[in-house]
């Protein structure tokens, strides 16, 4: 499909448009962050903790006093760039494993798939925990622990879209005009393999997004006084009963960004890879 | 049928021994001494010394590992270093509370799922059709412990209908006979502990069910459509059959099949999930088991938990296999296993 026609599809898709408006706008507020963040998202205020919205506090304040709104605002910037982190830490080398798996059959297929399989037999968030575990509690390591999980998702994707690919005509005839392998891997076959992959990572990028506030929530992701929306939830807990203000908007906020990359993801599959659905 | 369930069993057997060499490699690589963690900073390096003896730390790798299989093999799990008690009997009694949660999370999410689901497709476009679809969406979008924790705010602590935390009240007896605390209590007549312990469940299975429930309710509405335009369908219906009976019989019957599998593949997110869900609840199960063991490099614990769990997901994937197969009459006749 044309690049134009896609754009115009898009823009006919409801569905997409909603996401798309969700994630524009918070990419917009994690871009003016600085300039329109009511406080500094990490000066305590002791006189003022665990306040209930207000004018001046529209979504309260924490346990510290911290204005919740400008944590919230501050905090976009740092789950926009796990989802963007984590998806790319996942979608390059699955992608180069799925396409040599596909591509190379066998001998190469075999070990590198029953390898994936391996990673898939644990539960998702069990497995990030676990690398979190191994590799210290930081945003950075909940970003390659998020990242090495879903490797194996694009792994299996494009291996399949290169094992229906690998037998078409066109192919062939490259190969029979001398064309190496390189060539046709990286000319003809990873081209149409891209879709399916963009459909993903969309998708993933969501998925992204909440297992790293799980791993923030679990105390295993952003340290304090870091405003990341999971690490923000889980201090939120202890003050559940008598400021539920202070876990519900982050909550929230990780909500409409997922909800965002969900509905935008959900569209691009109806134009780009109806197979999917 | 036969070759087929060889091969898948065969399959499992390498996947098992992957998760548990790549478990124990893995393990070892968390930075800390166990040993050291156990008797705390301040002990001797002999103290160090003989704790790292007793539990074969001061082994090789390939020996640890060995020694960890044969007693695997004799369902011996190695004993906890920060309780003691053997890793089996620690895992045995939580395992049955997140079992609990888990089979109540499936049927919510089942049950609710494939009815929203099934009305949707059958109402297509209608303002339910789009409400549920909606809500769906919502369910797979939401922070599951956000969403734990809002309702824990709104039926514990606003209205006070529910309790927040814990599978039952401090001080009732749970009645041992399967570890299921709601159904032992049915065994023995204890509708008082029944009621308790019910109640305890909800809010913590509820939050749980929400994710697979959205996925089962978006598959089987996209499944019964694709059935529902199909020719049988109409002859069915021009057959006179009741559109109930249509409905039913024949649509739902044949659009079963993704969802058997969707509902299959869900356990794998039911168990994470279980991990985030007890933690908000306190549930005493697996799933805080395994982190608080993580954090506190309780080795054997881990070990045993997450081999359990990739158990119980290879399980799964081969009993959905099955069920397929079984189901689906062209695997059988194109397919030769």
């Amino acid at each position: 499909m044309e690049k134009v026609e896609v754009f115009s599809e898009l823009k006919k898709n409801k569905t997409a448009m909603v996401g798309l408006f969700l994630i524009s706008t918070l990419v917009i507020v994690a871009v003016l962050g600085p300039l329109i963040a009511p406080y500094h998202p990490l000066t305590p205020d002791p006189l003022n903790r665990l306040k209930p919205p207000s004018r001046s506090h529209p979504f309260g304040t924490d346990s510290l006093g911290r204005d919740i709104l400008s944590r919230v605002i501050f905090g976009s910037r740092i789950s926009i760039l796990i989802g963007l982190i984590a998806v790319s830490l996942s979608l390059v080398p699955g992608t180069i494993l799925g396409l040599v798996a596909g591509f190379y059959g066998r001998k190469v297929d075999e070990p590198i798939m029953r390898f994936m399989d391996i990673l898939l037999a644990f539960p998702a968030i069990l497995l990030a925990i676990f690398i979190t575990a191994i590799l210290g509690p930081s945003l950075l390591n909940t970003m390659i622990a998020v990242g090495i999980v879903y490797i194996p998702h694009y792994a299996r994707i494009v291996r399949s879209t290169v094992l229906s690919l690998k037998e078409q005509l066109f192919v062939q005839a490259v190969r029979s005009l001398g064309g190496s392998n390189l060539r046709i891997i990286v000319r003809h076959i990873f081209p149409n393999t891209v879709p399916p992959i963009i459909v993903y990572a969309t998708l993933g990028m969501g998925t992204a997004v909440l297992q790293a506030a799980a791993l923030g929530f679990l105390g295993l992701g952003a340290q304090p006084p870091t405003p990341e929306w999971g690490a923000m939830l889980s201090e939120g807990r202890q003050y559940i009963q008598n400021a539920p203000h202070v876990a519900a908007f982050p909550g929230i906020a990780i909500f409409v960004l997922v909800l965002g990359f969900n509905l935008f993801g959900d569209g691009l599959r109806d134009i780009l890879d109806p197979s999917l659905r | 049928m036969g070759r087929f369930i060889s091969r898948r069993l065969f399959h499992l057997v390498f996947i098992l021994i992957g998760v548990s060499i790549l478990v124990f490699l893995m393990l070892r690589l968390i930075p800390g001494d166990p040993a050291h963690l156990l008797v705390g900073e301040l002990a001797s390096p002999q103290d160090v010394a003989r704790i790292r003896e007793k539990f074969g730390l001061d082994r090789s790798y390939p020996y640890q590992y060995y020694v960890y299989m044969k007693n695997l093999f004799r369902g011996d799990m190695g004993t906890s270093i920060r309780s003691g008690v053997p890793v089996s009997e620690e895992i045995a009694v939580r395992f049955l509370a997140t079992v609990e949660l888990s089979v109540a999370a499936m049927l919510i999410s089942s049950l609710v799922g494939i009815m929203a689901g099934v009305i949707s497709s059958v109402r297509k476009y209608s303002l339910f059709d789009y409400a549920s679809m909606l809500l769906a969406l919502a369910g797979i979008s939401m922070p599951i412990f956000w969403l734990g924790l809002m309702l824990m705010y709104l039926f514990s602590v606003k209205w006070g209908i529910l309790p927040m935390m814990g599978r039952f009240t401090m001080g009732f007896d749970p009645h041992t006979v399967t570890g299921l605390v709601i159904l032992d209590s049915l065994l023995k007549g204890d509708l008082a502990l029944f009621t308790n312990s019910l109640k305890h469940l909800i809010l913590p299975a509820f939050t749980l069910a929400t994710i697979p429930m959205a996925i089962i309710a978006r598959m089987t509405r996209s499944s019964m459509l694709e059935v529902l335009s199909k020719d049988y369908i109409r002859t069915a219906r021009a057959k006179g059959l009741a559109y109930r009976t249509v409905i039913i019989r024949h649509a739902l019957k044949n659009a079963f099949l993704p969802v058997v599998t969707v509902i299959g593949l869900n356990f794998g997110l039911l168990l994470g999930g279980a991990v985030l869900t007890e933690t908000i609840f306190s549930w005493p199960g697996l799933g805080r088991y395994v982190v608080d063991s993580l954090l506190a490099r309780d080795y054997p614990a881990v070990q045993g938990c997450i081999l359990l769990f990739a158990v119980i997901m290879v399980v799964v994937n081969l009993a959905v296999d099955v069920i397929y197969f079984y189901l689906d009459p062209r695997l059988r006749t194109d397919g030769k296993g």
